[in-house]
């Protein structure tokens, strides 16, 4: 049995364990909450670009544009987002888990892979095992639509120059703070926009566009892609502090369980020591008495 | 108002502005216009420059960055990457900022990568500038 002195210091050591897995939980909800909000304020963006996006789509053949061009997919690059700094349960495990599987899916399919990791994570992962051509870490802490800005350059002239013909997104959607779901999106060629989609009488008004509807077309689609990006972004963000919240509490909870039965067994062996030194005494004693 | 005009800027972190107003004058690609309700409906890109728009008679200023510009009959959309109003732009960063671009601009030559952005960072700048002055 651990002595007394041990159990002790283990009490201890866990208690000061707890003390900063309670603090992560609390700046992580923090974080979250205005990673939250940060989504929020992106909606109505969103929202409005893909209405300008949609109905200039439906004026213009959108075939045309080199970020639609459909080719035989030989060659293909995936966006690996995980978060840059760890202890967040299982969220850069699962996304990790559903890239390899991606990957040994297309492997398979004889398909020429190369990797771009966003986050820290990821990157430590694939860096020995994957081609990794482009890496952006250290930068989820903070970041704007700069980001993902200059993530799309990283992208876009190199598709168009047919280097890759094939772009996939793999990133945490965010589902509630809890749930977080691992998601593969194919960026590149850009699914067909404008199509099934219903616009209002209001959307439906003729346009004149300033300059041509190719040329505004053309520089839309790129921001398309930072709002696709940018999106991601964010939810990942949100995502890794949901996660770590729950993480935390999880690991707070667990200290305590911890400390408890460890306090337990700290106060049964003191009693232990206690009456055997009783014992000990009152044997003395006895011995004593009798001499 | 019958010859009240819906202007909404909106950039990625929030929806900086949304109200009716008078009158506005957008720095698109090319050129800068007005827009005044009844506008004929159109849609444009936007560049780095001055935006202003005109409410209860007063008008206010806003530095954007590159973006859309949707207008309809009533209502002007407009989508920006940035958008600061005229006094709430540091200027002791802006001009830092174009210190720093120019003399980095300095150094390089038509080639270079960075040039062009670069190059759109000192536009910014000096825009900011100019449109700070402005109150």
């Amino acid at each position: 049995m651990a002595s007394l002195k041990d159990i002790k210091r283990k009490v201890v050591g866990v208690a000061k364990t707890k003390q900063i897995t309670r603090a992560m939980n609390m700046v992580a909800a923090s974080k979250f909450k205005s990673a939250q909000l940060k989504m929020e304020d992106f909606r109505p963006y969103a929202g409005k670009f893909m209405d300008v996006l949609n109905s200039l789509a439906l004026r213009v053949d959108t075939n045309t544009h080199p970020l639609l061009a459909v080719r035989d997919p030989k060659k293909i690059r995936v966006i690996c987002m995980t978060s840059d700094r760890g202890l967040c349960g299982g969220f850069n495990t699962n996304l990790i888990k559903a890239t390899d599987r991606f990957l040994k899916d297309k492997t398979a399919e004889g398909k020429d892979i190369s990797l771009i990791c966003v986050g820290r994570k990821g990157r430590d992962f694939y860096r020995k095992k994957a081609n990794v051509i482009a890496q952006k870490v250290d930068i989820l802490s903070k970041f704007d639509m700069t980001l993902s800005v200059a993530i799309a350059d990283e992208v876009i002239p190199s598709f168009i120059k047919e280097e890759y013909d094939e772009l996939y997104l793999i990133y945490n959607q965010f589902v509630n703070v809890s749930v977080q779901k691992p998601t593969v999106v194919r960026l590149f060629p850009l699914p067909s926009i404008g199509q099934d989609v219903d616009v209002d009488a209001d959307k439906r008004l003729d346009y004149s566009y300033e300059p041509s509807e190719e040329v505004l077309l053309h520089k839309l689609l790129p921001m398309y892609v930072h709002v696709l990006v940018y999106r991601a972004l964010l939810e990942t963000s949100a995502g890794e502090n949901g996660a770590r919240m729950a993480a935390m509490d999880n690991a707070t909870s667990n200290c305590e369980e911890l400390i408890s039965s460890l306090t337990l067994k700290m106060n049964k062996a003191r009693q232990a020591a206690i009456t055997a030194e009783l014992m000990d005494i009152v044997g003395g004693t006895e011995a004593l008495a009798k001499g | 108002m019958a010859d009240e005009l819906m202007l909404e800027i909106v950039t990625p972190e929030k929806m900086v502005f949304s109200d009716n107003i008078e009158e506005v004058t957008i720095p698109g690609t090319e050129g800068e216009f007005g827009v005044l309700r009844g506008h004929e409906a159109f849609l444009t890109s936007v560049d780095i420059g001055e935006l202003n728009y005109i409410k209860d008679g007063k008008k206010t200023y806003y530095s954007v960055n590159t973006g859309y510009a949707e207008v309809t009959g009533s209502k002007v959309t407009i989508l920006i990457e940035t958008a600061e109003r005229s006094d709430h732009i540091d200027k002791e960063r802006a001009a830092k900022a174009k210190d720093n671009a120019e003399s980095r601009l300095g150094q390089m030559t038509k080639e270079d990568v960075e040039y062009e952005r670069m190059r759109a960072a000192l536009t910014r700048a000096i825009t900011r500038l100019s449109v700070a002055e402005k109150q």
